[in-house]
């Protein structure tokens, strides 16, 4: 809301030249706090709640709380003070386990890394009006290639990784970018083909670990070689360099997004098709091109695993971290800096969750998700936050969400 | 039943929208509600419907204070409201759109289709709305619709109808119609507050005229005012209502379009064998009926729509091949129909918005990156020369108001040298102040020895601008005649009642 009232409808010229020195002096800011404020505001609401209720939960899933409920009635401060010790200890580990240590943070950015890229993947699409279901079979494809260069070819250090780093976007980028041409070429709903596409890339990968290209020497399980040390990322301490390249791809999908014409052309068409075609923007040809760095990005996301932390390829290695993605991408709101916050922080739930489980109140780790899944819950429904809190309503959508059937 | 508005104000945060307004709605009155787009009035009509609540002030009705927390207490106290964009199911027949809300059954949940029809049918004989309540709302046309709402509006007795912009999606002739219906109504008895920003209804229709300007009501007018005064009140400073221009120096042909014919989707030829010449310095006006070809024909002018036959040339060369990125490149500027459709991208900034077509060019970007700062000094400068009224570069176009948003696309592709200028309805939803000035951007661009082609359903925009005009109906050119042949006989060309033939004759 402005502070001055509106001129827009002041009709005299006299007085109402509107002076470009004074009001439409130049923002270079990419928004207004006014802008984000609010929505940072229900954010942070949207996480406070879920731990309030995930306390609920620790308080419920403690056996001594358990025991102290049957003589609630005469003797409740046994209860409170039981719970209090029980949510209390497993919080601190969640947080000493994720963030206490130089250690913690490292796993933590560790873990982070692939849920960013992989989230950017889907932010992107959402800016060009895409649903990207599909980072999970880009994710594969981009495993399958970066592995496969990873362990087979011979490469030098240094260029083995880079030529297995960039494999590995390929591989993604090429299965974003059938979703892309098939969207661009016969309007085929990328929900449908990126959910579809989904389930051939697993198959794509079951049937390459059965083929001895893939397979592990002396291994019965469905699991290839690791890659060479030659194709993986430099570490310090335990952290690798593809952290340090995920942060560097969040800065390169802000700069597409905001200040390209590439960005420029993908937020018109994701905003409004038909003026975009009418000036002259090759809607098709955003689309796909969508789609392709989407799928690079998911590509990105799963060398973080692959030549980052020596993983295998195995029909499980994929995960969850394509569909986290989404959640990621929806939590940080569609944009770039969200999306890595949001990265950041299912990276240190998923982390904590195992301090948690290891602490004293030993609760058990799927409560990280179940509060990754309430702090969704809560964002995806503003006006129940506001309802809530008696936040005032704010009234902006303004994020850019991928159209529904009909579009 | 008498409605009396007493010191009606509404605020939202520091911005004033309505300042104590006091208005009284005489039974069997047409009281027009006149002002520019942004002056409050749809604000007021939705205090009186109940969808916003005054911040102070009060409503009578028949002496006696009501307050109405929702729409259905307004419904029950006997106003009912047309909105500019209609509330109906297309799927649905007229009947069932009537009963919607309050359905009768026959027991067990069946709805009571026949009374639903036959309420239709007394509601349409006693007003003389003609509809058929058994057709299907999406296959009957936009006047006949709007003619469902008001029925439904007479069907929840409504004593005071007010009728939000009703004449902006129709013909002239429905406009026509409606206005014999609105007679009707106020013969009957029936109230309405009639709202408009188009000075010749109001004269037409009116029993009396309250004016608002910046929320506040600055006056009351007979419908004996000159157009004139009565378009210096809205504006708050005398306006021209014709546009000042020179004589054309008309050059060599520029635009050359022959035998173009067009085939939509569905299989039918809306575009049918048309022909003309957009010749530089001149402004070549096409006057028809929204819905006779002329939106296919000028999309097929920019490559959004791929002719299926014919040649359209620019200076000799053939552009019938092209998209809109080529023809744009080519020097057309194109003011598109419906401007928050095609014209613009809402949640883009005005600054965004304003280099949409232009972001490609070496002043904008240099290799894939944007040039920042030359979209700013770009936005900062049309802002200024267009009168851009927006809070800032930064504001999104879909916050400005009607008339603001058009000056966003003209300023935007007057920011390119052009051969020719393509402009589709380029005042429709525009406030006065904004029609003079739009208007008077065109006239200078076609001094600059621009081809200038215009497209309007409005006969008063053709006048004003055209120095050539084409009469479009059913996809074809039935003639081409010069501003000074009378009102009547373009009325009746576009109503398809001249042949080629005669129109030849007019021209002649």
């Amino acid at each position: 809301m402005s502070t001055e009232p509106k001129t827009q409808v002041t009709p005299e010229p006299e007085q109402e030249q509107p002076a470009p020195t004074g009001k439409a002096q130049p923002a270079r800011r990419p928004m207004a706090a006014a802008d984000w404020l609010p929505t940072v505001k229900t954010t942070l609401a949207a996480i406070v709640l879920a731990l309030l209720i995930g306390a609920v939960l620790i308080a419920l899933s403690s056996r001594d709380v358990i025991e102290s409920l049957p003589y609630f009635f005469s003797y409740p401060w046994d209860f409170f003070s039981r719970a209090g010790d029980a949510i209390g200890t497993s919080y601190w580990a969640l947080i000493t386990g994720s963030v206490g240590s130089a250690h913690a943070v490292g796993t933590t950015l560790v873990r982070s890394a692939p849920l960013i890229c992989a989230g950017l993947g889907v932010t992107l699409a959402f800016r060009a009006g895409l649903f990207n279901i599909g980072a999970q079979g880009q994710l594969v494809l981009g495993a399958l290639a970066a592995g496969y260069v990873g362990f087979t070819w011979d490469l030098p250090p240094g260029l083995h990784l880079l030529v297995a780093l960039v494999a590995g976007i390929l591989g993604g980028a090429l299965w974003g970018g059938i979703a892309g041409v098939l969207k661009a070429r016969t309007g085929a709903h990328e929900v449908i083909t990126t959910i579809m596409l989904n389930y051939l890339a697993a198959a794509v990968l079951i049937y390459a670990l059965g083929k001895n290209a893939f397979q592990r020497p002396g291994s019965d399980n469905t699991q290839s070689p690791p890659v060479f040390d030659s194709a993986t990322f430099p570490t310090i301490g335990n952290l690798h360099l593809g952290v340090v390249v995920a942060f560097l791809a969040a800065g390169l999908v802000w700069w597409i997004l905001n200040r390209s014409t590439l960005g420029f052309e993908l937020r018109a068409v994701g905003a409004n098709p038909d003026a975009s075609r009418t000036a002259g923007m090759n809607v098709p040809a955003v689309y796909t091109t969508a789609m392709v760095v989407a799928g690079g990005l998911a590509g990105l996301a799963a060398t973080m695993g692959i030549l980052g932390h020596h993983d295998s390829l195995s029909p499980t290695m994929a995960g969850s971290i394509g569909f986290d993605a989404i959640t990621v991408a929806l939590l940080g709101r569609a944009t770039p800096l969200g999306t890595v916050l949001a990265g950041l922080l299912f990276g240190a739930l998923s982390v904590g969750g195992v301090a948690m489980q290891a602490s004293a109140a030993s609760t058990p780790k799927e409560l990280t998700e179940v509060l990754q899944a309430l702090i969704v819950l809560f964002v995806a429904a503003p006006a129940l936050i506001q309802g809530m809190l008696r936040m005032k309503s704010t009234d902006e959508n303004k994020t850019v969400m991928a159209k529904g059937w009909g579009g | 039943m008498k409605l009396e508005i007493r010191g009606l104000t509404k605020r939202f945060g520091s911005f004033t929208a309505n300042d104590q307004i006091d208005l009284t709605i005489e039974p069997g009155e047409i009281h027009c509600l006149l002002g520019e787009n942004g002056a409050g009035k749809s604000t007021l009509m939705n205090m009186l419907y109940g969808l916003l609540e005054p911040t102070e002030g009060e409503l009578l009705i028949d002496g006696e204070p009501v307050t109405f927390e929702s729409p259905g207490d307004a419904i029950a106290a006997g106003i009912g409201m047309v909105h500019q964009h209609f509330m109906l199911i297309p799927v649905f027949t007229v009947a069932e759109n009537v009963m919607l809300g309050r359905e009768q059954t026959r027991g067990l949940g069946f709805l009571n289709r026949a009374a639903a029809a036959k309420l239709v049918r007394e509601l349409s004989t006693t007003y003389r709305l003609a509809v058929d309540p058994n057709a299907l709302v999406e296959e009957i046309p936009v006047g006949v619709q709007q003619r469902v709402e008001i029925i439904k509006a007479l069907a929840n007795h409504a004593k005071v109808l007010i009728l939000d912009e009703p004449t902006a999606v129709l013909t002239p002739q429905e406009i026509d119609e409606l206005m014999g219906i609105m007679r009707e109504l106020k013969k009957q008895g029936t109230s309405i507050i009639f709202i408009t920003h188009k000075l010749r209804e109001v004269k037409a229709i009116g029993d009396r005229i309250s004016v608002i300007r910046r929320g506040k009501v600055v006056g009351t007018a007979d419908p004996s005012a000159s157009e004139a005064e009565l378009a210096e009140m809205m504006v708050g400073r005398s306006v021209k209502l014709t546009v000042d221009k020179q004589a054309p120096t008309v050059g060599a042909p520029v635009l050359e379009v022959k035998n173009v014919t067009v085939v939509d989707p569905r299989g039918v030829q809306v575009v049918k064998d048309v022909s003309f010449e957009a010749r530089a310095g001149e402004v070549l006006g096409i006057a028809g009926v929204q819905g006779n070809g002329q939106t296919e024909l000028i999309k097929s002018l920019l490559g959004l729509v791929k002719p299926d036959a014919g040649e359209i040339t620019i200076e000799g060369k053939d552009i019938r091949k092209h998209g809109p990125r080529e023809s744009l490149a080519e020097g057309i500027g194109y003011i598109p129909e419906d401007r928050s459709h095609d014209g613009y991208v809402g949640a883009f900034s005005v600054r965004e918005n304003l280099v949409l077509d232009l972001y490609r060019n070496e002043e904008f970007s240099r290799g894939l990156a944007l040039r920042l700062d030359a979209l700013e000094q770009n936005a900062a400068q049309r802002i200024e020369e267009f009168d851009i009224r927006t809070e800032s570069m930064e504001s999104a176009v879909s916050a400005l108001s009607g008339g603001n948003q058009q000056k966003v696309v003209v300023a935007r592709e007057f920011s390119r040298q052009l051969k020719v200028l393509i402009a589709s309805q380029p005042t429709r939803g525009v406030d006065v102040g904004s029609i003079e000035f739009i208007h008077k951007r065109i006239i200078a661009e076609r001094d600059k020895g621009t081809a200038v082609v215009i497209v309007s359903t409005e006969l008063d925009e053709i006048f004003a601008l055209s120095d050539r005009i084409a009469v479009m109906y059913d996809g074809r050119i039935v003639g081409t005649v010069t501003p000074d042949i009378a009102r009547e006989d373009i009325g009746l060309m576009m109503a398809g009642a001249h042949g080629p033939a005669e129109a030849a004759e007019a021209t002649a």
